[in-house]
């Protein structure tokens, strides 16, 4: 074989390698998300005695390795425990705390105490002072505070805080998942086509997108509150047109990752084989595209969870997201903004479902810190 | 250069385009009825009359509803918007204009000061943090920072008025000065302006200063790992130098293009921290409007911020190709 038949060779070959690697790119993300299957395979490994070489360097698939990573770091962990806690409190603690409901006011009654003094002049023309004692009956237990009855005491409508602190729970997770989800979808979409197809379509997506992220979103959400507001909409229905406008102001910086990514690996090797192979446009999207856009969408994503928690949580706290009776964080702190006693004296109606949305978002922050570092090849550690 | 700036203003024109046919779409969507029921009971009072509130909407293009006044009307604003009237607020019967001019400086300077300890103290703390990576110091500073990220303005607001304006007794509770202070000027007045604003002020600077602190700490890991950085510490550099004299000026190039893109934007109000405390800025303001159904204002308003932010991305633009010799323009 001369020199020139060598290197014609060797060209030839090429293409092949680089399908591999390709749908071995794919592959890797796809591991990602099957953390659970991997999971369960590496329980079952090591108890064989004899296991082939194989198996052994199968346990370090990209997926796990990711997994090691993320695990590695503590603070990964403690979020990872946070949200699986706020998820049980939420979703199974009304199951098993069912003493009161979420809009049940404790009717118990209550008797409010006002004493004042009072000065009274005696007809032999000197003052002396008289206690007085007003005893009120209250028809609803209000603002009592905590107690073995109500575990963090009762806001003033007379509703038990423990336990509209988890089904506000419900709703405020609830929200930012679906928001989520759909402002991926949208932002994948999108982005997808702007990267993929460039020229005109990604001019015309991209213009879009700078609209929207030059958009003053809170103030724009506040206006789309008062907007759900004028139109009459049911208190039930509110909470869907919610999270249709979050998605709405929200997935532009989805499609800009995405494009971002696409416009990267739209340029690698594996892409030209897949062009060779005559993959339809389809297919090369979302097989082999959208697969390596997910680490840096997963890690996008885990923070987005975090973030529209904030603005739900803003906006139900101006009493435009999610309004009373129905409980969400935000809308439980919104009476101190109409009553200042509340803010001063009662911290047990306000305190709980604040802490409870710093934690929320707290532990989607770690864990999208942990997978941003796990996720990141580039990172040795 | 030039080319790229008047390229960069043509694209800004574009997107306040797109921004103001948002907010107008969101605002039409409002039921017509909308305006005459918020105003209900100043037309019963008699402050404003039914004709004027018929003016005023006639003014915006605000009563007709078929599909063409509609059209109508959002050119009828926006050329007024190019012209530079914003319209008269219902709320506080003054021109948009004045109100946002008047107020907005409220805002700045909270806002103002509150940057400037951001940057003193989020600099020292992502540099520390970026050159004991995977340290105490590391991880404490990525604490501080999650927590700061994930702190509800108001919630946090609140918590400080709680503790320190009630429990304590320290600072005041809500407003900008005391209610006996009637604003005669002077030292004493200003102090206790300054004494008002504390309270909003740290609520300010511990929100914002995680993504702050973050930002330092990775571009400073960026620059270390950089080949020159090597080549400094190869030249037998001290670690000292090799951090504030090589590394640190690398760092701060994009610091500064983040201060020229945040600087306009200051002026736009920090609207939940102002509702908490009651503080006469603009973002206050603005709550209060969008409240009570002030229409102009309230467009008026999310214009003022479209400009505010289209401005600081052009400014952190040109300010990155200012800073860094090494960048060359598209």
């Amino acid at each position: 074989m001369n020199e020139e038949e060598k290197f014609d060779s060797q060209n030839s070959l090429e293409p092949n390698t680089s399908v591999e690697s390709g749908l071995d790119k794919a592959q890797t993300a796809l591991l990602v998300e099957d953390r659970a299957a991997d999971l369960v395979a590496t329980d079952t490994v090591p108890t064989e005695e004899s296991v082939p070489l194989d198996a052994n360097a199968k346990t370090l698939s990209p997926g796990m390795l990711v997994l090691k990573r993320f695990f590695r770091s503590k603070l990964s962990i403690v979020g990872l425990t946070m949200i699986i806690l706020l998820f049980l409190f939420s979703f199974l603690g009304p199951v098993i705390f069912n003493n009161w409901g979420e809009i049940q006011r404790d009717e118990s009654g209550k008797e409010e105490i006002v004493t004042s003094v009072i000065t009274v002049t005696n007809p032999d023309g000197t003052e002396s002072e008289v206690v007085q004692v007003t005893v009120t009956q209250l028809k609803i237990n209000s603002l009592a505070p905590p107690s073995l009855k109500h575990w963090l005491g009762t806001d003033k409508e007379g509703q038990d805080v423990f336990t509209r602190c988890m089904y506000g729970g419900r709703i405020s997770l609830l929200i930012s998942l679906i928001v989520v989800f759909l402002e991926t979808i949208l932002g994948v979409i999108l982005g997808g086509l702007a990267g993929y197809f460039g020229k005109w379509v990604d001019q015309v997506i991209m213009r879009i997108v700078d609209i929207f992220s030059c958009v003053p979103t809170f103030p724009l959400l506040l206006l789309a509150g008062s907007l759900i507001d004028s139109l009459g909409v049911d208190g039930s229905m509110r909470i869907y047109y919610l999270m249709a406008i979050l998605t709405l102001l929200g997935w532009a910086g989805t499609a800009r990752i995405v494009r971002g990514q696409i416009l990267y690996l739209r340029e690698q090797e594996y892409m030209t084989a897949a062009e060779a192979m005559g993959l339809g446009t389809w297919r090369k999207i979302f097989r082999h595209l959208i697969p390596n856009v997910m680490p840096q969408l997963i890690v996008s994503m885990t923070l987005g969870l975090g973030s529209t928690i904030l603005y739900e949580a803003s906006l139900s706290y101006l009493n435009l997201g999610v309004k009373a009776p129905y409980a969400a964080w935000g809308t439980m702190i919104n009476i101190i903004t109409t009553d200042v006693s509340v803010l001063q004296n009662n911290v047990w109606v306000w305190a709980p479902p604040g802490i409870l949305i710093i934690l929320a978002v707290l532990a989607f922050n770690f864990i999208g810190d942990g997978l941003r570092d796990a996720l990141d090849p580039r990172m040795k550690r | 250069m030039f080319k790229y700036i008047v390229k960069r203003i043509l694209l800004a024109i574009l997107i306040l385009l797109g921004v103001s046919l948002i907010i107008y779409t969101l605002v039409r969507l409002m039921p017509t009825d909308y305006v005459d029921g918020k105003f209900q009971s100043q037309v019963s009072q008699g402050t404003i009359t039914v004709e004027q509130l018929q003016e005023i909407k006639a003014l915006y293009g605000l009563s007709d509803n078929s599909f063409w006044g509609i059209i109508k009307g959002y050119f009828q604003w926006l050329g007024n918007l190019c012209r530079g009237r914003l319209g008269t607020s219902f709320k506080y019967r003054q021109p948009v204009a004045q109100v946002i001019s008047q107020n907005m400086w409220t805002s700045f300077l909270i806002a103002f000061v509150a940057i400037i300890f951001e940057f003193l103290i989020a600099i020292p703390l992502g540099v520390t943090a970026a050159t004991h990576q995977y340290g105490t110091r590391d991880y404490v500073v990525t604490v501080l920072t999650m927590i700061g990220i994930s702190l509800p303005s108001f919630f946090f607001a609140a918590m400080l008025i709680k503790i320190f304006a009630v429990d304590l007794g320290w600072f005041p509770i809500q407003g900008m000065a005391d209610a006996s202070n009637t604003g005669g000027g002077g030292l004493t007045y200003f102090f206790d302006n300054i004494y008002h604003l504390i309270l909003p002020i740290v609520t300010l600077v511990v929100i914002n200063i995680g993504s702050l602190m973050r930002y330092t700490r990775t571009n400073t890991l960026e620059v270390l790992n950089a080949d020159y950085i090597r080549t400094a510490r190869a030249k037998g550099l001290k670690e000292s130098k090799v951090i504030y004299k090589h590394a640190f000026r690398n760092t701060m190039i994009p610091l500064v293009t983040l201060l020229a893109g945040i600087l306009p934007t200051l002026f736009s109000g920090a609207m939940i921290v102002e509702q908490v405390f009651s503080l006469p800025g603009i973002g206050n303001l603005a709550y209060q409007a969008m409240m009570e159904g002030d229409i102009p204002f309230v467009m008026g308003y999310n214009m003022f911020l479209a400009v505010l932010s289209v401005l600081g991305t052009l400014l952190s633009d040109i300010m990155y190709v200012v800073v860094d010799p090494r960048v060359k323009l598209a």
